[in-house]
């Protein structure tokens, strides 16, 4: 027990850190580009660890006491972090495309490659 | 067992706290696709803080509630890039 307790503060504790870093990156941040950065990234990887912590923690009391109400719990967080991991970089692609196409340069940029090699 | 309780619903609030701050950047954001960034934080964010949420209380129904969360949000954030992409264009 006492190593499930500190295997979860672990996890716990990663994630809810790296969840702090995305949204404080995207409020200090200057432009959009450098905001999805730090928001998208920072924040799928706190999620997944926060998401490990509760696999981690049903699978052990499903071992310890045989209820089969957490071994349900591990297997739909797992599920949820498949659709997590799956869906998150897919939008951030298209926001970071869809900001380019309407025309939003970063800050302090002084060319742009994107648009002068006119790719569809 | 009101210890596992605390553990995971302190994180809870914890992201809760977060999910302000970024409301204030889909607040002041000063282009489109910066509400639609801070949107998509509140979503991530929201899906692990309700899997956190079924965790604490034991209740499976949060986790499967998360999962359509997530599916959905994803359609919003590609028809709000979609919509933004196609403005433009023409």
């Amino acid at each position: 027990m006492g190593t499930l307790l500190a295997v979860l503060y672990i996890l716990l504790g990663i994630g809810v850190f790296f969840n702090g870093l995305g949204s404080v990156g995207l409020l200090r941040f200057p432009d959009v580009y450098t905001r999805l950065h730090a928001a998208t990234k920072a924040t799928t990887f706190g999620s997944i660890f926060t998401s490990l912590a509760v696999i981690i923690y049903g699978f052990s009391r499903w071992n310890i006491t045989g209820d089969s109400n957490f071994r349900v719990l591990a297997l739909h967080t797992i599920v949820a972090l498949i659709c997590l991991i799956i869906t998150n970089p897919t939008g951030a692609h298209a926001i970071a495309r869809a900001a380019h196409r309407s025309g939003i340069m970063p800050k302090q940029a002084v060319i742009d490659e994107l648009k002068e090699a006119k790719l569809k | 067992m009101s210890g596992f309780f605390n553990i995971f619903i302190i994180p809870g609030g914890l992201l809760l706290i977060f999910m302000l701050f970024s409301l204030i950047r889909l607040i002041l954001g000063p282009t489109v696709p910066d509400r639609i960034v801070a949107l998509d934080t509140i979503n991530t964010l929201v899906v692990a803080g309700m899997i956190l949420v079924g965790a604490a209380y034991e209740e499976v129904i949060y986790i499967d509630v998360a999962i359509v969360y997530a599916l959905l949000s994803y359609i919003g954030t590609l028809y709000v890039a979609k919509y933004l992409e196609g403005g433009s264009e023409k």
